[in-house]
């Protein structure tokens, strides 16, 4: 871990004063010039990267729980097939991620820690059950559109190593939910307990969805200096009703019904206008009480304690194996 | 040699040939099924991804051949006819496929055993006279030999790690070695393929696993366990306990909403 303070070059050139460098860092960032690893930045800027995108690559890890959970009993072959390798894609979003956080100075293992004793977050969308085989068609087509609409923005984030990661998460991210979106239609062109299974997930994932995109812009505490900083770059409000606008005609193509009795086209808006969301059930849900906080910490923790002598002995390994071949230099 | 070298052969049966094949795609599935129930729960997400990597060849060599034995078989069943509504009596798969996940010892051991049999067996299919058999097998040796560096690999480093990681290696190897002679022993159907030049010379997959996994027994130190004769033939239909309730939790869609496309 370096600070960059002590880091930066002392060059006659270099601004000597803390306000006129973070003048130009903010110039830099306005010019949309990307922000990169050795590059100055405020502290604060690189202590709200590391929190983003930590949370990001917790929310991939703990989302493999949700869907893995039907590996064992995916329907066909086929569909074993595809849920295995989007289970592994998330690992994979994870993997860039704690390697995108890495190059602002903080090593995986702690980031991890910090998960495992309960003090990072992850989206609360993953402590949702999955209770049948439709969840996971409902998950690839609303979980993974709606971090589509959250995530499509951040490919032009102004830290150059999130912003890449980003490019390619999110091509994986719209297959997984063209993937799940063809799940419900199979589902919802099915016989009538099929439909009814599709209908009933979407009922329980509507609302749990439409909180993925955060706390209403009134309510949210970092939406201003993020957007300043170009590490957002649309409110959460804003997003949401993109993200419904595209999503309710796929459910009425679906012949599904959106469980919002409230929900109509405002067609002067051009946008639909939504129901209140029960932002009492998203804070129970992010303070831990939500159906599986604890189901799905116990499970990363038990991978993570059963894993220990694993690890040692990989270690140990490693270490005799450098051993001896120093031994043999020295030799 | 490959079998294809043979001369004057007998032709196989149907039934040999749809019997035989499943052997190798239920042998593959099955142990597919293990591999993605552990998918999330690995000692770290390096072997999470890889376990993957592993779940899904096998099972891509599971579907190519199930779907050939449907084909054989003539009767209209597709992959999931046979993956899904079948008892466990009709599955074909080596008994050792089967055995549950204990600790990752267990899971190594199991794998890098069952690697060996399967890197060794499609190596020799891919000179097969049965020209689908013979395809498949070309595409499932190049995977077999990314999963046996990956299992004999943690083999090592398990066995030459802690003190720990080489008791919990040396147990699993105890308690997995005994299902290991049914994949070496030949009963008459391998003998009727061996001579017929579809399957492989079955002393030749013996003498080829024997060499591959001492070598990795040995650098693993760990010492090869006392051969215990129970007689396990999961490859005629005689299973462990564990295959039930695996197909029980495999089977459950298709058999709950029967009929219907997912
Ligand atoms: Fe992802
Ligand atoms: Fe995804």
């Amino acid at each position: 871990m370096y600070t960059q303070a002590l880091d930066a070059p002392q060059t006659p050139s270099a601004p000597t004063d803390e306000d006129e460098r973070l003048e130009r860092f903010q110039a830099r960032i306005d010019a949309d010039e990307k922000i990169e690893p050795k590059d100055w930045m405020p502290e604060a800027y690189r202590q709200t990267l590391i929190r983003q995108i930590a949370q990001h690559a917790h929310s991939e890890i703990v989302g493999m729980l949700p869907e893995g959970n039907w590996i064992t009993r995916a329907p066909s072959l086929r569909r074993k097939a595809v849920l295995i390798a989007k289970v592994q894609d998330e690992g994979g979003h994870g993997m860039y991620l704690y390697s995108a956080a890495e190059t602002l100075g903080v090593a995986r293992g702690e980031l991890v820690a910090q998960l495992l004793i309960g003090r990072a977050k992850y989206s609360s969308i993953f402590n949702y059950p999955t209770l049948t085989w439709a969840d996971i068609g409902t998950i690839g087509w609303l979980v993974d559109g709606a971090a589509i609409m959250n995530q499509i923005p951040l490919c032009r984030c102004s830290y150059g190593p999130y912003a890449r990661a980003m490019v390619r998460i999110c091509k994986e991210e719209s297959f997984h939910q063209r993937q799940g979106y063809e799940l419900m239609l199979t589902l919802a062109r099915g016989s009538a307990e099929q439909r009814a299974m599709a209908q009933d997930a979407l009922n329980r994932w509507w609302w749990p969805s439409l909180m993925m995109f955060g706390p209403s812009d009134t309510d949210s505490v970092h939406t201003a200096q993020s957007m300043r900083w170009k590490i957002k770059r649309f409110t959460n409000d804003e997003l949401r009703q993109r993200f419904i606008d595209a999503t309710v005609p796929q459910a009425e193509y679906l012949g599904l019904t959106v469980p919002d009795p409230e929900l109509r086209f405002d067609a002067a808006a051009g946008h639909y206008v939504h129901g209140p969301i029960d932002w009492s059930e998203f804070h129970a849900v992010l303070k831990g009480d939500g159906p599986c906080n604890r189901e799905r910490l116990a499970a990363r923790r038990s991978a993570h304690e059963a894993g220990r002598w694993v690890r040692e002995a990989a270690a140990a390994y490693a270490e005799k194996h450098a051993g001896s071949a120093r031994a043999a230099q020295a030799g | 040699m490959s079998p294809a070298a043979e001369p004057a052969r007998a032709t196989a049966s149907a039934e040999d040939r749809f019997e035989y094949v499943l052997r190798l795609g239920d042998t593959s599935l099955i142990a597919a099924q293990r591999l993605g129930a552990l998918l999330g729960h690995g000692p770290a997400l390096e072997e999470d991804l890889a376990i993957g990597n592993i779940a899904l060849d096998l099972l891509g060599q599971a579907r190519l051949l199930l779907a050939l034995a449907g084909r054989i078989e003539g009767r209209g069943r597709d992959e999931d006819a046979l993956a899904f509504l079948r008892d466990a009596g009709q599955f074909r798969n080596m008994a050792l496929a089967e055995q549950p996940d204990g600790d990752f010892a267990e899971t190594i051991v199991r794998q890098c055993l069952l690697d060996a049999w399967q890197l060794e067996t499609y190596e020799s299919l891919a000179g097969s006279r049965d020209r689908e058999l013979a395809d498949i097998a070309e595409k499932a040796v190049k995977e077999c030999r990314y999963h046996w560096r990956f299992s004999a690999g943690w083999l090592v480093r398990l066995g030459d790690g802690t003190t720990e990681s080489h008791t919990r290696v040396r147990a699993a190897l105890e308690k997995l070695w005994r299902f290991t002679d049914e994949l070496l022993s030949a009963d008459a159907l391998d003998a009727r393929m061996a001579v017929s030049g579809i399957g492989p010379a079955p002393a030749l997959i013996r003498e080829r696993w024997e060499t591959r996994v001492s070598a990795a027994l040995a650098e693993a130190k760990l010492e090869r366990p006392a051969q215990r004769h129970y007689p396990w033939h999961g490859k005629r239909g005689v299973h462990t306990e564990h295959l039930g309730h695996l197909l029980a939790e495999m089977q459950f869609l298709p058999r709950a909403y029967p009929g219907v496309s997912w």
